[in-house]
């Protein structure tokens, strides 16, 4: 999860930025990590936001040879789509029209970025809500591991507007394993909740 | 051209977005593309929006493309003839 300032996994803090602005706090935390994939400065804020959290989410625990890339998906939602980018871009219109903004002008080019870094080929989607919706979300995706469609599936929230934001991303998969917690709308909701922003 | 050369890397570092390479990291007859500097078709794109910004130059034959972006060098030749023709 990130928000405010702060990049938590499993509810613990593992990177705080402290009055950063946002997008430099974004490459702060990538730093910290120690990741090397050039082509992250290269991406719109919600890219980096998404694909930072992903890189939290999966690191230490996740082991991609798992599963079939067809059978990991990535399901995420927003309340302002690719807004943020969409505006920038439409700056540049007034001159030059920037390729590298248009490039990250729909939100689902962050489910993109992820599935490029670990060769993820599996169902994906995003929706558009006001808020985070954990009903739909448990729903969508545990439809899409109940028929065999993923064995894997992140999903979650990925919201960036001018400098506000919020990531929290969580990694579904059929089989249980000993630090599972049962995937239902009470338990998004309340994990959801935990670092509120 | 050495100047050329030197504005080029810079300007290239900062339109790209490259914040882990130095302007002085870019060997003047490096390939951009590929095996060299890594660069994307994005990228290239990019570099065409470079020419327009800062030298109003516009890359008259798209063919022309992976010549001229071949190299630091390539490029600033390109420039440099071009900016002849203009002027």
């Amino acid at each position: 999860m990130i928000s405010k300032g702060i990049v938590t996994k499993n509810g613990q803090p593992v990177f705080e930025g402290g009055a950063l602005e946002p997008s430099d706090f974004l490459i702060s935390a990538y730093r910290h990590f120690g990741l090397q994939y050039p082509r992250f400065y290269k991406m719109d804020n919600i890219g980096k936001l998404g694909w930072l959290a992903n890189e939290v989410l999966l690191q230490d625990g996740f082991d991609k040879e798992k599963y079939p890339a067809k059978e990991v998906g990535i399901v995420l939602s927003n309340a302002s789509s690719s807004l943020d980018t969409d505006i920038k871009y439409y700056e540049t219109v007034k001159t030059i029209p920037s390729p590298a903004l248009f490039v990250y002008t729909l939100p689902n080019i962050v489910i993109g970025e992820i599935s490029i870094r670990y060769g993820f080929k599996g169902e994906n989607a995003f929706f558009i809500f006001d808020d985070f919706n954990a009903g739909f979300i448990e729903q969508y995706v545990s439809g899409l591991v109940n028929n065999n469609i993923l064995q894997a599936c992140i999903c979650g929230w990925v919201e960036w507007l001018e400098g506000n934001y919020k990531a929290a991303l969580f990694l579904v998969e059929k089989d249980k394993t000993k630090d599972s917690v049962t995937f239902t709308m009470e338990n998004l909701t309340k994990i959801y909740q935990l670092q509120n922003g | 051209m050495d100047k050329l050369i030197s504005d080029l890397k810079s300007q290239i570092v900062t339109q790209l977005n490259l914040q882990d390479i130095k302007p002085e990291d870019i060997g003047d007859d490096q390939p951009l593309f590929v095996e060299g500097l890594g660069l994307d078709s994005i990228d290239a794109l990019e570099l065409i929006v470079l020419l327009q910004q800062q030298y109003k130059i516009k890359l008259s034959n798209a063919d022309e493309g992976p010549k001229v972006f071949r190299t630091v060098r390539t490029m600033a030749e390109y420039i440099t003839a071009h900016q002849v023709q203009n002027s």
